[in-house]
């Protein structure tokens, strides 16, 4: 076991990673580091290795060991109480989101863990929401032996600010699946009892049960009507309200006529009513509606700076002593500790150690910034290596960046968009409706009074625009899915009619229109020799500093050993490789003076070889592949890039984006923000606004549609209405497009639901509109436009590509 | 044929009870996830998992 084990390219029997020269043999399997080895152990002892039967090398990588005092301030009262849900004498209740949680493995290990700790009475676990909902015993184990336990095991909670926000008590509301249950009950039963009706030889049948059978029918429609359909009515009334028509009105008319006429037919004995008719068209279109809300599960869309942003953070006392205090209580003049990996949460000054910031959730820039003693540190970068002190400066909601969400954008409630198809659709619709029955009335008073009350209502019933407000939600739900499976998630289909109508993009630069992950290193000065590269080359790989690594991924080679190296802090290097003294550093490092310096503006590491500067390394971004077509195919639209960096890529971005494009640099969020605004207001855009980080949170709101680029969908993104895969970042000219084709396409069913009125209007106005006509004409009409409404979005869609 | 009027409030009462049914079922929560409990049915049942508790908690003991 052990001899095939070792020549074969081992693979961590935890996590799967390739476990490199020396892997660790424990247990006759190998593991790529302790962490992963002590997660066997673990498992192993308390019986869980069904973990590891279910899916092959289910375990996480990287499960680091966490510092004691990480979690202290889960065992803070307060803390505890924001973070719980519900709590008796025994037992407590949460809820925790675990963004690593990817398998079957997973879904087992979590619903197991009262084997691993048995104060833990029962989890269970939703996968598509990736949340566990734990019950504990409060006496017999603590929360933050829970987040212990689960961050041994490599399934650390994403435990944030956001969650301490009052509780997320935030169910999806199951209100329109009740009503949906209530109106497919009454549906199905009335139609059986209608259906006698509409057959000629049940005639001594309909004499008997007549009443019996319309006054059931009544019973089971109230619901209907005061439960079920209430949401069509309230909006027609909303409309009304505030003087808009919206497509709600003409459906409420269609179903308060058939809903009444019904009645008097029944209770007057005149007929057997419509009430078949009603109930199916609430059901029809509840279903619609089911459609329209629809939204993915996983995704969240509405985040803000607060689901990013740690509950605590530790704060240092006067006399050294460390305490963990809530990041809401931080105040100007604190000082604060932050260990790798831990969150800048205010914007702060350095104090102590070496400070390298990523910044990656917040500009997308995906190198870690360096920073020295005094300067001042914005609130979102994360601190890499050693840990670090620092001085808060500005309280947590008022800081750069944070500032951001005190805007008006974020506090009005999502705009409402009531320009669209089907609500323009409705207003001509109930003008033609009212004309066309006041014509009815004026034709059929004179001549027969009956058949003129007919005509009216009937007119009114058929013109019920149930067909037309089912076309937008079926269309564009199924152009979501289509995105979907192309990666693109749309926040719901009302964003797909937004993006139809966009006439300016919007593009942030760093990790939207640059790939974050690649640079371009090119050398200028001096040619080198071979021996020269290599010492160089030799001294940039002692250095863990980014630059450092970029340029040493870069060059090829041999390395030599190094002696005397050091490294300074913000500044440089030195070593001294086959008695060459190798210096690489800053120019101000090197002793360059400033008028010899080039492209101040960009990212330059300069070399020397024994006191004589040879050249300097320069970054360029990549953009990313596609960006070329994507570019070519919006040349009908207004481009426009906003970038919190300086201008040194202003000409390549020049040449990419042609001489139209407005480049706008050393955006600060707000700015970004105001941007988009100035836009929307002077120029009557509809802006779309591709962004990244955090920082483009405000942009992304203020658009008409904010899509967030993303590396892995399920990731950290700011507040947005689509998350586009940055593997599908080529396809968006081809979603816009399509977009817009989708909206002819409704045209199109629009068309198709209107021969049936214009069929049931000629029969309404010449009053031989009877229950059994609308109860095949509705029907009819809602599934042929359903059926056209997914085939032609599925046809277009395969020609499109996608 | 008053038989009908029986019959069908039979009928109409056994479809009120599925909708009762079906409304327990949604305010259950059994709608709010539709993924999960899918690949919970597939998990064994360990057999004598408890007994292997009792042995942990002997060992710490």
């Amino acid at each position: 076991m052990e001899a095939a084990l070792q020549t074969n390219i081992q693979n961590c029997y935890h996590c799967g990673d390739s476990c490199g020269d020396e892997p660790i043999v424990a247990h006759e399997k190998a593991f790529c580091c302790d962490g992963c080895k002590a997660v066997y152990e673990l498992l192993e002892e308390n019986n869980l290795c069904t973990y590891y039967n279910l899916e092959e090398s289910p375990g996480l990588t990287g499960t680091k060991p966490v510092s004691e005092a990480r979690f202290a301030y889960l065992d803070d009262p307060g803390v505890e109480a924001q973070l719980i849900n519900f709590r008796s004498d025994k037992i407590c209740k949460l809820t925790f989101y675990i963004p690593q949680m990817h398998c079957s493995s997973c879904i087992w290990l979590l619903e197991n863990l009262f084997k691993l700790n048995p104060g833990i009475a029962e989890t269970t676990v939703n996968f598509m929401r990736k949340e566990v909902a734990f019950t504990y015993l409060h006496e017999k184990t603590s929360l933050r032996e829970v987040v212990e336990l689960l961050t041994r095991i490599g399934y650390e909670p994403a435990i944030t600010l956001a969650d301490t926000d009052g509780k997320k008590t935030t169910k999806k509301s199951r209100a329109l699946i009740y009503k949906l249950g209530i109106a497919g009950f009454a549906f199905g039963n009335v139609m059986l009892l209608a259906f006698p009706d509409y057959l000629d030889f049940t005639q001594g049948l309909h004499n008997n049960f007549g009443s019996f059978f319309g006054y059931l029918s009544i019973i089971l429609s109230i619901p209907v009507f005061f439960y079920s359909a209430r949401g069509f009515f309230t909006s027609a009334w909303e409309g009304i309200r505030q003087q808009m028509v919206n497509i709600d009105l003409p459906i409420s008319t269609g179903l308060l006529a058939l809903f009444f006429v019904s009645l008097f037919d029944i209770l007057s004995g005149r007929g057997p009513g419509y009430l078949d008719s009603f109930t199916g068209l609430v059901f029809f279109m509840l279903i619609g509606k089911y459609f329209q809300q629809r939204t993915y599960d996983t995704l969240a869309f509405d985040r803000d700076y607060t689901s990013y942003f740690p509950v605590s953070i530790t704060v240092l006392k006067e006399g050294g002593e460390e305490s963990s205090t809530a990041v809401r209580n931080l105040q100007v003049g604190d000082r604060i500790r932050i260990r790798n990996q831990e969150l800048i949460p205010a914007d702060a000054i350095l104090l102590h150690g070496r400070a390298m910031i990523d910044y990656s959730f917040v500009s997308g820039e995906s190198e870690p910034v360096e920073k020295v003693v005094g300067e001042v540190i914005y609130a979102g970068g994360r601190q890499v290596g050693e840990s670090i002190e620092l001085e808060v400066v500005k309280e947590v909601s008022q800081g750069y960046l944070t500032q951001l969400w005190n805007d008006t954008v974020f506090s009005k409630n999502e705009a409402q968009y009531l320009h669209t198809y089907s609500n323009i659709a409705g207003k001509y619709f109930i003008i033609v409706t009212l004309l066309v029955a006041a014509g009815a009335l004026i034709y059929w008073v004179p001549r027969d009074m009956d058949i003129a009350m007919k005509a009216f209502t009937s007119v009114l019933i058929i013109a019920c625009p149930c067909a037309l407000s089912l076309a937008t939600p079926f269309v564009h739900g199924h152009t979501m899915r289509v995105f979907g499976r192309n990666k693109f998630y749309l926040k719901n289909t009302g964003v797909v009619e937004r993006l139809a109508k966009i006439d300016t993009v919007v593009f942030d630069k760093t990790g939207t229109l640059t790939e974050p992950s690649e640079a371009e290193v090119t050398y200028t000065g001096k040619a080198l020799s071979q021996a020269q590269s290599q010492a160089i080359l030799s001294v940039l790989r002692h250095s863990t500093h980014p630059l450092s690594q970029r340029i040493s991924e870069a060059m090829k080679g041999s390395t030599a050993p190094v002696i005397g190296f050091q490294e300074f802090t913000g500044k440089g290097l030195v070593g001294k490789v086959n008695g060459m003294l190798v210096r690489v550093g800053s120019a101000t490092y090197l002793g360059v003076p400033a008028d010899k310096q080039n492209d101040t503006l960009k990212t330059t590491v300069y070399v020397s070889v024994d006191g004589v500067v040879l050249g300097y390394y320069t970054f360029f971004n990549v953009y990313r592949d596609g960006l070329n077509k994507v570019l070519g195919d919006l040349k009908d639209k207004k481009i426009a890039v906003l970038s919190g960096d300086n201008n040194h890529e202003a000409a390549r971005l020049r040449e990419l984006l042609g001489n139209e494009a407005e480049l706008n640099f050393n955006q600060s969020p707000v700015q970004k923000l105001e941007y988009i605004q100035k836009l929307k207001e002077q120029g009557q855009h509809q802006v779309l606004m591709v962004g990244d980080g955090l920082n483009d949170a405000g942009a992304l709101k203020q658009s008409d549609a904010g899509i967030a680029l993303s590396n892995s969908v399920t990731n950290f993104s700011p507040s947005c209405d689509a998350i586009l895969d940055a593997d599908s970042f080529d396809k968006l000219s081809t979603f816009l497009n399509f977009s817009k084709k989708t909206m002819s396409l409704i045209l199109l069913t629009f068309a198709v639901s209107l021969v049936y009125n214009v069929v049931g209007l000629t029969m309404a106005v010449m009053g031989l509109f009877t229950p059994i006509v609308s109860a095949i004409l509705m029907p009819i009409s809602t599934l042929s436009v359903m059926t056209f409404a997914t085939l032609s979005v599925r046809y277009a869609a395969k020609k499109a590509g996608l | 044929m008053y038989i009908i009027f029986i019959l069908i409030s039979i009928s109409v009462l056994v479809a009120a009870a599925f909708l009762a049914a079906f409304l327990w079922a949604v305010r259950s929560g059994q709608y709010d996830d539709d993924y999960t409990p899918a690949v919970r049915m597939l998990f064994e049942n360990e057999v004598g998992g408890a007994p292997k508790n009792d042995k942990i908690a002997q060992k710490q003991q």
